[in-house]
């Protein structure tokens, strides 16, 4: 896929998550547009997923362990062909099985989340299993920068360190923002790239909101090393005036919002 | 209890592949035979409960019947919300085994007393407790876990048994075992679970539970309180028995069962919920735990 259909779909992408945020009156619109353009590239170009069978025996697993960025993964499902946009439409609603944090009812989707911590080691298990039979499937999972300060997830890097996991690719959404304000305010991260350096991991950090880079280092291979992405991304992504604000971790648009966003995306 | 449980998992393994166990570093001279054995269906996880509650479930979403082992509280408490997300709200096959029941680990302290666990397990729907009170039990209730598709915990006594007293049952969620029946039509019964034999001992010797039947349920759990319904219209009276402390016990489980029924008078025999902060063994800190109950008063002024 080129790079104008990338930014084409993660255009499209944006305008339906604003819209079904506003709609559906739900948070964590700026933590869903921070990646829209990581899982653009990830299920357009990376992933052997096969959307009318998605519980194809050898496809590669996703998961979304920062939970509450759902909506960025039911639209890209959407879009992916998993489902139709009747069924998007209901996201949020009463007796609708799109919650507002990913829901593995939801077909593509591996697993429930919303508390933090859990993707990384539920996905250390998927790799570890498949190492052990040799099966080439490949395993990514998302998190956030401030989903890293939940020591489960250390607990498992020490894990897919020690037993070489080079199936499973752990991304970091580091847009310097958590709940309640700046991570350097809240737990600093310090140079993350080198915690990950110290575990023996093959790291690398990249922008991600460049199609180019994403792609890049989605799609590199590492012998014997579990591989981490640090994307640096920007919570809010693409509507300037919920860009790397606390706020729209829990705000969602007004219909005024919703219409001057729609104006900057277009 | 242990050895049983793992000469039988290395029996069941040699039949079906898809068995997993995985530890917390702990199980020293006991789980050594099946990690030998089966190299690739065995883990050592570390000291990191989280992590392998979580991979345990990842590990079983992959179609394999997971078993986690650990002792006391670490595989229950310290990975309680990896085991109501990640395990039980998506079913998966996932077996939680906690080795020293109530005050097995005695003087170890608080921190190795799993008096509580009933409380934390019976909160998730989807889960089956296991608690046997003897080896015949454990059989039943593992050849039960060996053909289930859903999460199961099972809670061992440190105890030795005799192989001698081994005798075959088949077991299911709400099945009773009547220990003994001291008249045709009863309606008195002691209902026990778990590893409890010493209290029932004791118990025994008041003169009012002289005529009472004496009934063991090994597996119950939050979706099962429905099947004691004929249990319920048989017994007028019942007195629970268990190595637990009395809130969100398996007494009290027991009284929500009976709850729309109002069948049966209920009493129960559990610990008080203490934090306690003296060495003891078992038949001390039992002692401790149970010395405001009114049966158990009538114990010490036997």
């Amino acid at each position: 896929m080129s790079l104008k259909n990338f930014k084409s779909i993660s255009k499209k992408l944006r305008i339906i998550c604003v819209e079904l945020a506003y709609k559906s009156s739900s948070s964590h619109i700026g933590s869903s547009l921070s990646i829209i353009d990581i899982l653009t590239v990830l299920y357009f170009e990376v992933l052997n997923i096969k959307p009318k069978n998605p519980n194809y025996k050898n496809r590669d697993k996703f998961i979304l362990s920062k939970g509450h960025a759902c909506l960025a993964q039911y639209t890209v499902l959407y879009k992916a062909g998993f489902f139709d946009k009747k069924m998007l439409d209901t996201f949020g609603k009463n007796n609708s099985k799109l919650m507002t944090h990913i829901s593995s009812e939801v077909p593509g989707v591996e697993l429930s989340t919303g508390s933090l911590g859990h993707g990384l080691p539920f996905a250390t298990g998927i790799a570890y299993i498949n190492k052990i039979l040799k099966k080439k499937i490949k395993i990514f999972v998302l998190i956030s920068d401030g989903e890293l300060n939940e020591g489960s997830n250390w607990e498992a890097i020490q894990f897919a360190s020690h037993h070489k996991l080079s199936n499973l690719n752990i991304l970091i959404d580091q847009n310097n923002e958590q709940s309640l304000g700046p991570t350097n305010k809240i737990i600093n991260l310090e140079k993350l790239i080198d915690k990950f350096k110290c575990y023996n991991l093959d790291v690398c950090e990249t922008d991600g909101h460049n199609y180019t880079n994403i792609l890049k280092s989605l799609k590199r291979t590492s012998n014997n090393k579990t591989k981490v992405t640090i994307f640096k991304t920007i919570k809010g992504k693409g509507v300037s005036f919920m860009e790397n604000k606390t706020l729209w971790h829990y705000k969602s648009p007004s219909y005024y919002e919703y219409s001057l966003a729609l104006k900057e995306i277009i | 209890m242990r050895n049983f449980f793992i000469d039988k998992l290395i029996k069941n393994t040699k039949k079906n592949n898809k068995n997993f166990l995985i530890v917390g570093d702990l199980g020293y001279n006991v789980i050594e035979g099946f990690a030998k054995k089966f190299p690739k269906n065995f883990l050592n996880v570390g000291v990191a409960e989280q992590n392998m509650a979580g991979l345990a479930a990842g590990i079983a979403s992959e179609g394999y019947r997971v078993f986690i082992y650990s002792i006391a509280n670490f595989p229950t408490f310290r990975c309680a919300e990896q085991i109501r997300n990640d395990i039980d709200y998506h079913n998966l096959s996932v077996n939680v085994i906690s080795v020293g029941s109530g005050f097995s680990y005695g003087n170890l302290g608080y921190s190795h007393h799993a008096i509580q666990d009933y409380g934390l397990i019976r909160m998730f729907p989807n889960f089956a407790i296991h608690s046997p009170g003897d080896i015949s039990e454990l059989n039943g209730c593992l050849e039960y876990i060996f053909a289930s598709n859903h999460p199961n915990y099972l809670r061992l006594d440190k105890s030795k048994y005799n192989q001698n007293e081994f005798r075959k049952i088949n077991l299911k969620p709400g099945k009773l075992i009547k220990k003994l029946s001291y008249k045709k039509n009863n309606n008195k019964t002691i209902l026990m679970t778990g590893a409890c034999h010493n209290l029932l001992n004791k118990l025994k010797k008041i003169d009012e539970f002289k005529d009472y039947d004496i009934n063991s349920l090994p597996i119950w759990g939050s979706k099962y309180k429905k099947k004691l319904n004929k249990f319920f219209e048989k017994y007028k009276k019942v007195i629970t028995l268990e190595d637990h402390v009395l809130d969100s016990g398996f007494g009290t489980w027991a009284l929500e069962s009976n709850l729309n029924l109002k069948k049966s008078q209920i009493d129960c025999i559990a610990y008080d919920n203490l934090n306690i902060k003296v060495a003891g063994n078992k038949l001390y800190l039992e002692d401790l735990s149970l010395k405001n109950n009114y049966y158990y008063k009538k114990i010490k002024n036997l």
